[in-house]
């Protein structure tokens, strides 16, 4: 009788500790979906809606700390932070987005041939993805944008062009695993050409992997924007980017003045990590050992 | 004829997991080819169906030598050697319904017109309802999805069968049913069939002759 109402705690126990841990990360997928929704449609609808020009100067209002008026103050030339703050995120995710979307769609093709032509190809193609990996691709990035002049689209290209290495391994990998399957071998059995096989059964099995890449992607790419921005390399100063926000506002940061760094940092960090929390979900569904684990 | 003649194969050209296998297959006729397990049957059944090129020796097709495996053979030698595997699950694209599987050489070698009709055939034949076409390879058993995938290897109308341990993992009626399935095609189309497996009453009683691994074959290293 002891050891039965000994085993019932155990159990309790166990039920519990699963009860919290998928309470936990329930709390943490839904706040990262709703912080996610609310940055798509701030990005979104604000703009269009206020029509107020977020570059509009006023040298008597400088600098000043937060206010019903002006909820994330005001910076070194007189414009509203929070304004700044929505256009730089809207800037941050266009570029995070587009150079996401590029990157997948080159690693994935580049990763798919690779695995799917094997031999020669493979091995020459690989040895350029280790030669372009161990290049630091900050360095790479600062490289490419230098040849342009500042803008959004050099941006994106330099974020796509150093992004695509990890997705073409990781496409590559799954392809060749794949390649070896019966299924394939009925496939070529079947008349299959090489494309065919590729398009029709192996680009199909690796797309949810791929997607999962590009969304991981996201928030790394808009880091990189703020970076090569941050570092003068980016978008033009006058143009609000969560990187040039920052840059400029390091001045004012030394005189005491807090809100114009800590407003586009934490508009750089809660929407990334919002970002990464889903596509951390995601990956914990499309992953069997972690699907039995969570009871999905 | 189907010829191996002093094939050498396996994974590892310095460990070879068979040597000097020779087999001859007649049209029409059905050779049971029986083995233990591991002792490299199905690499020899890959070798035969082109899938896996062999260290040495040579393959021969309707007089044709063969020079390339896999993507580099030609599509019509390719299409002539139906091929059924052991696991279902493992030889089904788990994204295909049942029809798009069995349809799926149509569509590959652009006869997608002839799929309603041959689809429609075939599961007849096999003994796969309409309801099972719709589904996919994980809301179907392992014995309705083998029926489709033997299907799916005749549906091209190949002159060889390559059948690789088809009935194993299946139960008894299954078995007959498959195998009534084959020997229908072959009286009617006249295929050859090469029959691996280890359950010798099977293949005794299904191939006109049963050719014993160690009397084909060397071991390898």
């Amino acid at each position: 009788m002891a050891d039965l109402t000994t085993k019932t705690d155990i159990s309790r126990q166990w039920r519990s500790h699963g009860r919290t841990r998928r309470s936990t990360r329930t709390v943490r997928v839904t706040a990262s979906a709703l912080i996610t929704a609310a940055t798509v449609l701030a990005v979104l609808v604000v703009p269009p809606i206020v029509q107020l020009d977020e570059q509009a100067i006023d040298l008597a209002l400088k600098l000043r700390p937060p206010s019903p008026a002006h909820p994330f103050g005001t910076d070194d030339v007189g414009r509203d932070l929070l304004l700044r703050c929505v256009y730089g995120l809207r800037v941050s995710l266009l570029v995070g987005l587009v150079a996401a979307l590029v990157a997948t769609v080159i690693g994935t093709a580049v990763g798919a041939a690779a695995a799917a032509f094997g031999g020669w190809t493979d091995r020459i193609v690989m040895r350029l993805v280790d030669t372009f990996s161990s290049v630091p691709h900050l360095l790479l990035g600062i490289f490419i944008v230098a040849m342009f002049r500042p803008g959004v689209w050099p941006v994106i290209v330099s974020v796509a062009l150093t992004h695509w290495l990890s997705t073409a391994r990781i496409v590559r990998s799954e392809v060749l695993s794949l390649r070896s399957r019966p299924f394939v071998d009925a496939a070529i059995s079947g008349g299959a050409s090489r494309w065919r096989v590729t398009a029709r059964h192996l680009l199909p099995a690796v797309l949810p992997q791929a997607g999962l890449a590009a969304v991981l992607m996201v928030p790394h790419a808009m880091w990189h924007e703020s970076a090569l921005s941050f570092l003068g390399l980016g978008l033009p100063t006058h143009q609000a980017s969560l990187g040039t926000l920052v840059q400029t506002a390091r001045g004012s940061l030394l005189a005491g003045d807090w809100w114009p760094t800590l407003f586009p940092g934490l508009f750089l960090i809660v929407p990334t990590l919002a970002i990464a929390g889903l596509a951390g979900a995601w990956r914990e569904r499309i992953n069997p050992r972690r699907r039995s684990e969570l009871m999905l | 004829m189907l010829e191996l003649d002093a094939v050498t194969a396996g994974y590892d050209r310095r460990a070879p997991v068979f040597r000097a296998a020779s087999l001859t297959l007649a049209p029409g006729e059905s050779v049971g080819l029986l083995g233990p397990s591991g002792c490299g049957k199905s690499t020899l059944a890959r070798v035969a169906a082109l899938l896996h090129r062999p260290d040495a020796g040579r393959v021969t097709v309707d007089g044709e030598p063969v020079r390339g495996w896999r993507h580099r053979a030609p599509r019509r030698l390719r299409t002539a050697i139906g091929v059924v595997f052991q696991q279902p699950r493992l030889s089904a694209d788990p994204r295909l319904t049942l029809h798009d599987l069995i349809a799926e050489p149509l569509r590959a070698t652009g006869r997608r017109t002839e799929a309603p009709e041959r689809v429609a055939a075939l599961a007849a034949a096999t003994g796969l309802t309409g309801d099972l076409l719709t589904r996919r390879p994980h809301e179907v058993s392992d014995g309705q999805l083998q029926r489709a995938c033997l299907a799916r290897a005749l549906v091209l109308r190949p002159r060889w069968l390559v059948c690789d341990e088809m009935t194993a993992m299946l139960d008894a009626s299954t078995t007959a049913a498959l195998v009534a399935a084959v020997e229908e095609y072959r009286a009617e189309h006249g295929a050859g069939l090469l029959a691996v497996g280890h359950d010798r009453v099977l293949l005794e009683r299904w191939c006109d002759r049963t050719v014993e691994w160690a009397g084909c074959a060397e071991p390898g290293t």
